[in-house]
């Protein structure tokens, strides 16, 4: 326990579909492409639900810009999580789709519209008891 | 595989009942099911127990309630489908010719559980509310605007399945909640994740219901008037890539109404009733479309119409509110009465005891029995429930 103790904190990405880079502009969302099928995965994968495979999977790197699928206003949160806040769905160009916060708009439906272009940032959303902060990434609109 | 009939069902009142064990519920259900079946639990030969908080050995515990005739007990847990599993679960154990008569009970002691799937692990490693919402608010909430967006269907919209569920529950003495939600009292309560305000969200709670099944020749042994069980089907979702982030309720309910259908003969024209799953007001409108009820696109105009209230219209005090919604040239081609019982938003969901109590709302209604909310001439009756991720049951009853 003195070990662990003694440990510098770590930055480490809040999701696993979140690779960090060396500075918050090197951060890139990961993807799983099975190479018997092509199925594409937000994330790490090792197994696929499409065609059965147990791999290999193909490492990709996705795009940090898309377009808003659906979204919804969330004004009921659990403790520690503000609200309201915008929720959505952004497809990601060239493939995959994520579920994200939209930043940068105030939460009201008429600031929103189906397919607006949106783009990824990262920053630090929190920090546990042992000093370790954790990246989320989010979507702004372009 | 033969044919299986319903003789018995019971459901208790829905609520809060902080004082009472799952178990004590689900006695009462089951034994109030026998009753209405005029049999005993000496001629129950198998259990099935839908429930999900009480983990392992629901059935057992509520066997030491209702009698421990040493019967074998299989425990079931899927989702909000937990109940209408058991059900099925039920239905196979006849049809197979294994048994000659059995019970399903689905049971459920939630309590005031909030947001279901919220508050776990440590807040500092929690994604919810920093990349996006798991929760069921904001899942309903973007499949509502999935249908929006395809349909420019609008928040008004979804908000009828409020007030007309609202309004049947009114006259449903076991239903959580027996109060009219007019339209403006609707989109002014509070959002909870738009555009589902917090009239638009069933609550959590606490109840049990139970169904005796047996034998079609067992049945008339005890009642001239078994109901049948015309379809009892099940899916899961298959593979899209779209389903892995927002959950797909919208295939997997496709897929079980086409084989429910095909089981049963009849198609979504012939449907006195369906009681479907309105966990959410959204959740009905997409499955008006999903069983068939109205065309893809249709589901806004299908409740307008008035087509799936009681009466197949819209109750003269709200004609007004509903006017600007309503188009003059949408015909309605099913008459299918939807949620009579208050559907999900008034008569609460205990997640173990829905898909049972659903099936016992199909069999008053059948048997003539449902009080001031019976749906005239019911003779065919659809119930539908979906859990996520995902599984779907349609049951189809006939007299």
């Amino acid at each position: 326990m003195a070990e662990k103790a003694a440990a510098a904190p770590e930055i480490r990405p809040l999701v696993p579909h979140l690779t960090l880079g060396e500075t918050r502009d090197q951060d890139y969302l990961n993807g799983s492409r099975c190479k018997s099928c092509n199925a594409l995965y937000v994330g790490p994968r090792s197994f696929c639900g499409k065609c059965s495979s147990q791999g290999p999977f193909e490492k990709v790197r996705l795009s940090d810009e898309g377009e808003i699928h659906v979204w919804s206003i969330i004004h009921q949160a659990p403790p520690n999580v503000p609200a309201p806040y915008i929720a959505a769905i952004v497809d990601l160009t060239g493939g995959g789709s994520v579920n994200t916060n939209i930043l940068g708009i105030e939460p009201k439906p008429e600031n929103l519209k189906f397919g607006m272009k949106v783009k990824m940032a990262t920053g630090k959303v929190s920090e546990d008891r042992d000093g370790n902060s954790y990246i989320a990434y989010h979507f702004k609109p372009v | 595989m033969r044919e299986v009939a319903i003789i018995g069902v019971s459901m208790t009142k829905f609520g809060r009942f902080p004082d009472r064990d799952f178990s004590d519920l689900a006695a009462q259900a089951g034994l109030e099911a026998l009753k209405d079946a005029g049999a005993q639990m000496k001629d129950i030969e198998a259990l099935f127990s839908g429930n999900l908080a009480a983990t392992s050995g629901s059935g057992q515990r509520i066997l030491k309630q209702m009698g421990q005739t040493g019967i074998p007990v299989v425990n079931v847990a899927n989702a909000c489908a937990t109940g209408s599993t058991a059900l099925r679960e039920a239905f196979f154990a006849i049809a197979s010719g294994a048994y000659d008569m059995v019970m399903a009970v689905g049971s459920e002691q939630m309590g005031k559980a909030g947001l279901l799937g919220a508050g776990r692990g440590d807040a500092a490693t929690s994604p919810e509310g920093r990349v996006g919402s798991f929760l069921m608010p904001a899942v309903f909430g973007m499949v509502g605007m999935e249908h929006s967006r395809a349909y420019g269907t609008q928040q008004e919209h979804f908000a009828l399945a409020s007030v007309k569920n609202h309004y049947h529950g009114v006259n449903n003495p076991l239903a959580q909640y027996q109060k009219e939600s007019p339209l403006d009292e609707v989109m002014n309560s509070r959002v909870i994740a738009y555009p589902n305000t917090l009239l638009m969200c069933c609550p959590t709670g606490d109840g049990a219901a139970a169904a005796v099944v047996c034998s079609m020749e067992k049945a008339r042994q005890f009642t001239t008037k078994p109901i049948k069980i015309a379809a009892s089907v099940l899916t899961s979702d298959p593979w899209s890539d779209r389903a892995l982030t927002l959950p797909d309720i919208n295939t997997l309910t496709r897929n079980a109404a086409k084989i429910a259908y095909d089981q049963a003969g009849v198609g979504p024209e012939d449907l006195s009733q369906v009681e479907l799953h309105d966990c959410f007001a959204t959740a009905e409108l997409v499955h008006y479309e999903n069983l068939g009820l109205c065309g893809d696109g249709e589901a806004g105009k299908h409740i307008a119409s008035g087509a799936p209230w009681i009466g197949n219209k819209i109750p003269t005090k709200y004609e007004e509110d509903v006017a600007p919604l309503v188009d003059k040239t949408y015909k309605p081609k099913t008459t299918a009465v939807v949620n009579a019982s208050g559907g999900l938003l008034s008569k609460g969901h205990p997640m173990g005891a829905t898909g049972v109590a659903n099936v016992a709302e199909i069999v008053w209604h059948l048997r003539g029995q449902a009080g001031a909310r019976q749906v005239e001439n019911a003779k065919v009756g659809l119930a539908h429930v979906i859990g996520l991720c995902s599984a779907c049951t349609i049951h189809i009853l006939q007299k």
